[in-house]
């Protein structure tokens, strides 16, 4: 250990100098985490009113209804989005401050153990093999797309509703989210070192700097498209169930 | 108007808060104070500093918990009447009172695989674009003050000094990783002795540096990509074999 007078060695969880309110932001950030994963949980295992004409909940999209398995369809297609917000940069950081505690915030002490690791050692090494999600989720967008056109449906006819906006406010988040992703900043262009030397590596330079524009904003993206998520399965799940009417716009 | 200044005065081993009033001026930083309490109150008290202008990185030190400059940190920025705690930076040996020994550092440092340019062009020059550069320069814009080493909580709350490096040398690291000229590869250096799995990316270097450089966005989270590539990504490692180039 370092040679620090027993004055000054603040051990022990919470121990700090600070005078701020650090606490809070941990404190709201894990509450208001735990409340949409909560959520979402509970919405995916309910395996009804996530349909309603054109509209389907973005936790039960792509739709895959296989009549033998009595599971919700979401439960067959939520885990790679599930797993791609787990690893994500941006939740890690989040969950490690508030969950996990360490640290809770800068310059404060945590629950101390000599057993530290970080990621290299099973299981949070397998945080490394966030691009595969992002690989998997970005197969998602083009349906969640797609269930925008649907979205314009009404029984046959185009219309837009309060539901096509949320669903559409739910995808260009969900969207934004992907492309602002660390892991594909550096696949669309990161990993070079010379922007320069080839032309597509030039078109690669001009990728990643829009990237980059959109990665600055990946902590407000995570958590509007969260927010979005399940404010579009609730619409979704209160028209469905006849709790509020749908009002057309067009 | 006054204010309490709580200085630690010790040494490595032993030491303790004491107050000293000061007087406030416009436009005073906390550094000032210390001087005016060297000046009138306490000749021996130990602090490093130097340029006075953010530019030097000398005096580092935990201004009411929080990893500053005292250069760049103004007086008016605390609440009148509230006595300012002033420590030495917590994740090194204390020298004696503000002043601690930051000497670990430069041995982290010297460790790092060097600048290596690839061949030069035909003319015997070597030639980059403004665009090749422009992400490494951020880097470059570290003044080594340190803040980034005292506030990370693997160094400071688990002391892993022998296992890693620390967000000032992942910046460096960075820097020479993405330079358009260099032809050395050192993601088996990060993953291994600059040990930056070790990093939780919890981003307080990122809030402490008073460069405003993205430490974790631009350096640590890229070099953590790059090390991916070369060690954890299964289809990446295949791919290398088919090629023979692993």
């Amino acid at each position: 250990m370092v040679a620090v007078p027993d004055e000054l060695r603040r051990t022990g969880f919470a121990a700090t100098e600070r005078r701020d309110a650090w606490w809070v932001a941990p404190l709201l950030q894990g509450t208001v985490l735990a409340v949409l994963i909560t959520y979402a949980n509970w919405a995916a295992l309910q395996n009804a009113n996530y349909r309603w004409g054109g509209y389907l909940s973005p936790l039960y999209s792509p739709l895959i209804t296989i009549s033998w398995l009595p599971l919700p369809p979401s439960l067959l297609i939520l885990l790679p989005p599930v797993l791609f917000r787990a690893t994500c940069y941006y939740y890690r950081k989040a969950y490690y401050r508030s969950y996990f505690l360490d640290p809770p915030a800068c310059a404060v002490g945590e629950l101390r153990g000599n057993r530290y690791r970080g990621e290299t050692a099973f299981p949070l090494v397998l945080q490394n093999l966030h691009r595969y999600l992002f690989y998997i989720t970005f197969l998602y967008l083009p349906f969640l797309w797609s269930d925008v056109v649907h979205a314009t449906s009404f029984g046959g006819s185009f219309g837009v509703g309060i539901g096509t906006l949320v669903i559409l406010a739910n995808t260009t988040a969900l969207t934004l989210y992907s492309f602002s992703c660390h892991s594909a900043r550096h696949l669309i262009g990161g990993s070079l070192d010379c922007f320069s030397c080839s032309a597509g590596a030039r078109a690669r330079h001009a990728a990643w700097k829009g990237a980059s524009v959109l990665n600055a904003r990946h902590m407000l993206f995570a958590w509007v498209s969260f927010f979005t998520v399940c404010s579009a399965d609730l619409y979704v799940r209160l028209v469905a169930s006849g709790v509020i009417h749908d009002i057309r716009l067009l | 108007m006054e204010t309490v200044l709580k200085i630690f005065r010790g040494d490595g081993t032993a030491g303790a808060f004491r107050d000293y009033t000061v007087p406030l001026q416009p436009g005073m930083v906390v550094l000032d104070a210390v001087h005016w309490v060297q000046a009138h109150q306490a000749s021996d008290l130990a602090c490093r500093w130097n340029c006075k202008a953010g530019r030097c990185g000398s005096c580092s030190a935990e201004v009411n918990g929080k990893p500053r400059l005292m250069c760049m940190t103004r007086m008016d920025h605390f609440p009148p009447g509230e006595a300012i705690t002033l420590a030495p930076m917590k994740a090194f040996p204390v020298l004696k009172d503000l002043v601690c020994d930051v000497s670990w550092n430069y041995g982290v440092n010297r460790r790092i695989p060097a600048f290596r340019p690839r061949p030069p062009e035909p003319d015997g020059t070597w030639r980059m674009q403004q665009d090749d550069i422009d992400r490494v320069q951020e880097f470059r814009k570290c003044i080594e003050c340190f803040l980034c080493q005292d506030v990370c909580h693997v160094l400071r709350d688990h002391d892993r000094k022998d296992q890693f490096a620390g967000p000032r040398f992942l910046v460096r690291l960075a820097g020479l990783e993405m330079h358009p000229l260099d032809a050395a590869s050192r993601t088996a250096h990060l993953k291994e002795e600059a040990g930056i799995g070790f990093c939780n990316i919890t981003k307080c270097c990122t809030e402490v540096c008073p460069e405003s450089i993205h430490i974790t966005d631009n350096a640590i989270i890229p070099l953590k990509e790059r090390v991916v590539d070369d060690f954890y990504d299964p289809l990446r490692r295949l791919w290398r074999r088919l090629r023979g180039t692993s």
